[in-house]
């Protein structure tokens, strides 16, 4: 295939990669999208196999016949409370790909164009080398991510004194090397590279607490992208740095959306430390009392209502609750209730998590509403249905300027008639926050497994039927 | 050239190979000024360096980026990771031109191992966000 026929085809890909991200503005044309993206991948690898320095075939086929397998088996396969851990295994291995295409740069540049073995253009090593300490500090950091996601690790932050100074230091080190490769051409330097951006993978990761991982998610999606231009600049590729690029932003993005939804500016989420120590609730909430309700008591009221919100959160996801939510839901409706959801931005464990969960459960879009679009319908709406959920309603954020929340945005839960909280304990959230919720007048708590609870409201709802 | 005439045949042969050897080294030359006028003649006609107009390249597609990710409604955030999950292994081509010669090498292999992760990448992120997006339904 001639290079301008290739650079054409690569072309089509890119602009077939930008409208498959388009097409996400809605849920009607997301589907086809998703297909224009593969579209885009089928003609870059094509393209790429028609090259004149592609000629085994062989070994191309039994590798993408491996990855291939395991890829599909784990999408098949995967249940959707699990979907930040898999993406942040998948970010990994975009990480870990970008180090070894640079390797390869490295021992065979004459593959690339970019000079010969020893003798690499020194534009192109620094290229490469940006490449793969992102590729390397992706690799390792979301291995991190997946262990505490996955609870292999303990979701604590990891703090140690001078955490930051280290960190900058090998930072600097980083450079020095990079600096030393492009002199010396020296493998020594190149590896030397690679095992220290590893290193401070783990040691960006460690101190960010498990609360913080959506925000971590986004951003080791953007560090995956800005990995794949970086490499597509060693090879002078506009495919891999147009899509490095949009995937880059993408993760940027999605991480600003996170901190704004914590109101933490990204700087203190990265520095790390935060939502590992538990605080208890403050000695003069000792003697509050709350008002304390069964299965029974929530269906009557629901029943009665003529609108109930629902308002998830992650520990609906982990009671693997949301198909006995949506029943709940329908039994309500079938009584002429209104009944929506309203989400908050960081409700899940990754951006736009509790959507697919609730998706998943069956549950149509339209009823599914964001923080922006719900939040004045609280004053109007006769009970709020708080499930596994917790700091997000947590009125302290508009009021206690000393909580450690202050600022988040939250769901006005407290403006609506009735309160009903399911929770298993009066325990704080991830914060370590009381949330001063639980006491109020208008609040009904239902201690128990998120699950059980909407089991017997639909238990409940159906015996009470006439 | 008029002392050819009067020379032996037998060093002849010799002196042609020397001499195709030598006008085969003036191409490669001239290729390479060809290649480097071709270069200056991009600067000059305000393209710049290759690196420049990759770069280019690059911060255009920043751009685009932040105004297609913008409109990407916030309930679609998830399979929007996935999906930019799936195209960031576009790293793929890189590794398929490193596993690419007939003949096996460290590279070769470097590639291949890339090949492979990069394919579990393709097929598990396009696979993933199909089956999330499918679960996005209206009401019935």
């Amino acid at each position: 295939m001639s290079s301008n026929l290739a650079a054409f085809a690569f072309l089509i890909a890119s602009v077939c990669f930008i409208l498959a991200l388009r097409g996400l503005s809605s849920p009607t044309s997301a589907r086809q999208s998703n297909f224009i993206g593969i579209a885009g991948m089928v003609v870059a690898v094509v393209t790429t196999l028609a090259l004149p320095g592609v000629l085994s075939y062989g070994s191309i086929a039994v590798a993408v016949l491996i990855g291939g397998s395991i890829g599909t088996f784990i999408a098949l396969r995967i249940h959707m409370t699990a979907l930040p851990q898999l993406v942040a295994a998948f970010h990994s291995l975009v990480g870990l790909a970008a180090v070894f295409v640079a390797a390869a740069a490295f021992y065979a540049p004459e593959s690339y164009g970019i000079g010969t073995a020893g003798h690499i253009h020194a534009g192109s090593l620094v290229e490469m080398s940006i490449g793969t300490a992102i590729g390397a500090i992706t690799f390792t950091g979301s291995i991190i991510a997946f262990g505490k996601l996955q609870s292999l690790l303990s979701g604590k932050p990891l703090v140690f004194p001078g955490q930051h100074w280290v960190n900058l230091a090998l930072g600097l080190l980083l450079v020095a090397l990079v600096a030393w490769l492009c002199i010396g051409q020296s493998p020594v330097a190149f590896w030397l590279i690679v095992a220290l951006s590893l290193t401070l993978g783990v040691l960006i990761i460690v101190p960010i607490g498990g609360a913080d991982m959506p925000v971590v998610v986004s951003m080791l999606n953007s560090y995956s992208g800005w990995a794949a231009a970086g490499i597509g600049f060693t090879l002078a590729n506009p495919l891999l740095i147009v899509t490095g690029a949009l995937v880059g932003s993408s993760g940027a993005i999605l991480s600003y959306i996170m901190c704004k939804g914590m109101n933490r500016s990204f700087l203190n989420v990265i520095l790390g430390g935060f939502g590992g120590e538990v605080a208890g609730p403050q000695g003069d909430m000792g003697d509050r009392v709350v008002k304390q309700g069964g299965a029974a008591d929530a269906a009557f009221i629901m029943g009665e209502a003529s609108s109930v919100l629902i308002v998830p959160g992650y520990g609906m996801a982990v009671a693997q609750a949301q198909h006995a939510l949506r029943e709940m839901a329908s039994q309500l409706k079938n009584r002429n209730v209104t009944v929506r959801y309203a989400i908050h931005p960081v409700a899940g464990r990754m951006p736009g998590h509790m959507n697919v969960l609730l998706a998943e459960a069956g549950v149509p879009y339209e009823d599914v509403l964001e923080l922006d679009e719900i939040n004045r319908d609280f004053a109007s709406t006769d009970v709020t249905f708080v499930i596994g959920a917790n700091d997000i309603t947590n009125p302290a954020a508009k009021t206690d300027k000393s909580s450690p929340i202050y600022g988040m945005p939250v769901l006005n839960v407290e403006e609506s008639g009735t309160v009903l909280f399911v929770k298993r304990s009066l325990a704080s959230g991830y914060a370590g926050v009381d949330n001063p919720l639980f006491y109020r007048d208008n609040t009904m708590m239902l201690f128990a497994d998120a699950k059980k609870m909407c089991e017997d409201i639909i238990k409940a709802l159906e015996s009470g039927r006439h | 050239m008029s002392g050819i005439e009067v020379m032996d045949p037998k060093p002849f042969s010799g002196m042609a190979a020397d001499l195709a050897t030598h006008a085969q080294q003036l191409a490669t030359e001239a290729a390479g000024l060809a290649g480097e006028a071709t270069r200056l003649a991009a600067i000059q006609a305000g393209g710049g360096d290759p690196f420049v107009f990759l770069f280019t390249v690059f911060v255009l597609a920043v751009f685009v980026g932040y105004y297609v990710i913008w409109s990407v409604t916030p309930a679609l955030h998830s399979p929007l990771m996935s999906v930019t999950n799936a195209i960031s292994s576009v790293i793929v081509v890189g590794a398929l031109i490193a596993s690419g010669p007939a003949d096996w090498s460290l590279a070769k292999a470097f590639g291949f191992v890339a090949v492979v992760l990069a394919s579990v990448n393709i097929l598990g992120g396009f696979i993933v966000t199909q089956r999330m997006l499918s679960m996005f339904r209206r009401k019935r």
